[in-house]
């Protein structure tokens, strides 16, 4: 545990700062640190996709058709190997995947911000104006909550047609009212406590308490609730797409991967799909393994133990 | 006060039934465009008007609205553009699929679920039950329209056990069709009610578990076992009944999810139920018939929360004080 720090500060445990404190305790768990790494690593070779993939899966001139659907392992005319396989078009599924996950991590990590700048206003504004206005936000969101993300996806995404913006907007609409939910409960626990009465007594305005005092204090659990959403909205995501409602053809994500190869699947090619589902799936586990633990880390009710 | 609450109840359900028409209403009609899907591209102007006012489309959107709201309380959600036959009667003909589709998998998530959080929660600490409780969390991660694709590809394309999709033969009983009443529906039917039921089997064995684990601690279950009564009676008279309001409650509100979800198993194992009708709607810009289709979900979705609401105030009496 000691980091190089000098010999009074490992003397005097105590004046760790919470940050460390936090950063400690999330490493505390393997299987998190590991999720994290493999986290880390996906996104990484999301971003850096243009430079390591095998081919420009979209440039129609580095496409050859008759390389179509060939097994993994198979080596192409040009002698180019397609580790994981190729599609209908003879595309390579690795560049392919590496290229899908750029827009899969986007729109799940996109609509997941987003939300939680909506939903935390939205629930931090019905904490603070009490009243009418909070009765009837708090209504939407339990109205709200108890419809499936689908439907709501799905309704939303009938009238407004495809596209990534689409999605996003859709994605957002359906997650904002879970942070709204937690912002407010969180913003009315914190509100009775006594930082909040000394920062009312010094004479501070409302609005700095509720920016610089009650929402740092609320975010543990947003924090929490992002992590979880980000997987929630890239799986939605590719529900979606494989509805062929999401994202359109011409920008595929994992999830239109995936149902470009369902038709070949039938007739055993499996890797068309099989592959960018196994990413999909790793991205998923990855981070939901971050927010389980995130979960117990920021738990104040753990942090005495 | 019972029925004053219950009434209350019912006019929220009614004022979000009303929200809901307007909703989808305004949605569907400022957004997308019809006439471009329905009528050829080389119709001329003439052609084009006639078929616009033959559907309607050429009055004020408010005027659409109450003669669309008036035809929902008659029983008519509008003609589909692609069927030519009034929405409400095609959704109708697909919902028994549905249905069966999704009682058979909450059945499955049920009869699975509760024996394995069972299982979890009396034994927290045996190999089996840390091995059940990994994979529930990985069947939470794992996106189930891949897991349809798994299935399909293992058990009808390299084993070729089980069909890929369709709903089989079926045999008429109350005057529908059922794939569950022949040995060839039953075959169709267990690979999408397993893909379906597969979230909600983690779900209850999680739920079931936490449930168990609260329990098992208390003083009437040591009081049960100290008199000496057998395990089995422990569990199933004692524990079992006091688990159950939540596990009900959950399984009432989760039957409308599977619904909701079936959209995406139909659409994987060709199920011709009405998820894999609204999706081909979608797609074709078939605009009543998805309007029918949100109306009729969402009326579903208002009466199952009703019928929870009123189960689980009716079973819990301390519900009651609390409104």
């Amino acid at each position: 545990m000691s980091a190089p720090a000098s010999s009074a500060e490992i003397a005097s445990p105590p004046r760790a700062t919470p940050l460390r404190r936090f950063l400690r305790a999330f490493a505390s768990s393997h299987l998190a640190m590991a999720g994290l790494v493999a986290f880390a690593a996906i996104v990484l070779a999301a971003l850096l996709a243009p430079w390591i993939s095998p081919q420009n899966p979209y440039d129609l001139m580095q496409l050859d058709i008759l390389d179509g659907r060939l097994p993994p392992g198979a080596v192409s005319g040009t002698g180019m190997t397609f580790w994981l396989g190729s599609d209908d078009q003879g595309r390579d599924m690795l560049s392919a995947i590496l290229y899908g996950l750029r827009i899969s991590l986007f729109v799940g990590i996109a609509s997941a911000l987003l939300a939680a700048a909506v939903g935390t206003t939205l629930g931090l504004f019905a904490a603070y104006a009490g009243g009418r206005i909070e009765t009837a936000l708090m209504r939407l969101v339990d109205l709200q909550l108890s419809f499936p993300t689908i439907l709501i996806a799905l309704m939303i995404l009938a009238f407004l047609g495809k596209g990534i913006a689409n999605v996003v907007l859709a994605l957002v609409i359906v997650e904002w009212a879970t942070y709204a939910r937690t912002a407010r409960a969180s913003a009315l626990i914190e509100s009775r406590k006594e930082y909040i009465e000394a920062a009312r007594a010094m004479g501070a305005r409302p609005m700095r308490i509720l920016w610089r005092h009650l929402l740092p204090n609320c975010l543990p659990p947003l924090m929490v609730i992002a992590t979880v959403q980000i997987a929630r909205a890239i799986a939605l995501e590719a529900t979606l797409s494989f509805l062929g409602l999401g994202v359109p053809v011409t920008e595929p994500s994992l999830g239109m991967l995936i149902a470009n190869g369902y038709q070949y699947m039938l007739s055993g090619k499996f890797w068309i799909s099989f592959y960018p589902g196994l990413a999909l799936l790793a991205t998923v586990v990855a981070i939901n393994l971050i927010g389980d633990h995130l979960r117990d880390v920021l738990n104040p009710r753990r942090q005495v133990d | 006060m019972m029925a004053g609450w219950f009434l209350q109840r019912l006019l929220q359900a009614g004022f979000v039934m009303l929200a809901m028409t307007v909703i989808v209403f305004i949605g569907i009609s400022v957004i997308g465009d019809p006439v471009a899907v329905l009528i050829s591209p080389d119709a001329d102007q003439a052609e084009r008007l006639r078929a616009i006012a033959a559907f309607g489309l050429d009055r004020p959107l408010w005027a659409q609205y109450l003669s669309f709201l008036n035809g929902a309380l008659h029983g008519d959600l509008g003609r589909s553009f692609v069927y030519n036959e009034p929405a409400l009667k095609i959704i109708l003909q697909r919902m028994p699929a549905t249905l069966e589709l999704a009682v058979c998998a909450m059945l499955l998530a049920t009869f699975i679920g509760i024996p394995l959080g069972l299982y979890a929660g009396l034994k927290p600490n045996a190999p089996l039950a840390r091995v059940l409780m990994t994979g529930s969390i990985l069947g939470f991660s794992l996106p189930g329209f891949w897991v349809g694709l798994l299935l399909i590809m293992v058990f009808a394309v390299q084993l070729g056990w089980l069909p890929s999709g369709g709903r089989g033969e079926t045999r008429v009983f109350l005057g529908i069709g059922w794939s569950f009443l022949t040995l060839d529906g039953l075959q169709h039917l267990v690979l999408p009610a397993l893909n379906l039921a597969l979230f909600k089997i983690s779900l209850v064995m999680r739920l079931v578990r936490a449930e168990t684990r609260e329990v098992v601690p208390q003083d009437f279950i040591r009081t049960a076992r100290a008199k000496g009564l057998p395990e089995g009676k422990v569990i199933f008279r004692h524990l079992l009944k006091n688990i159950m309001i939540p596990v009900v409650t959950i399984i009432g509100l989760e039957f409308g999810s599977v619904i909701a979800f079936s959209v995406v198993t139909e659409t994987i194992f060709a199920w011709p139920g009405m998820g894999k009708l609204i999706i081909d709607s979608i797609h074709v810009l078939d605009r009543p018939m998805i309007v029918a289709y949100l109306m009729i979900i969402v009326l579903m979705f208002v009466i199952i929360n009703l019928l929870v609401d009123c189960l689980y105030t009716a079973l819990d009496p301390r519900v009651r004080i609390g409104r």
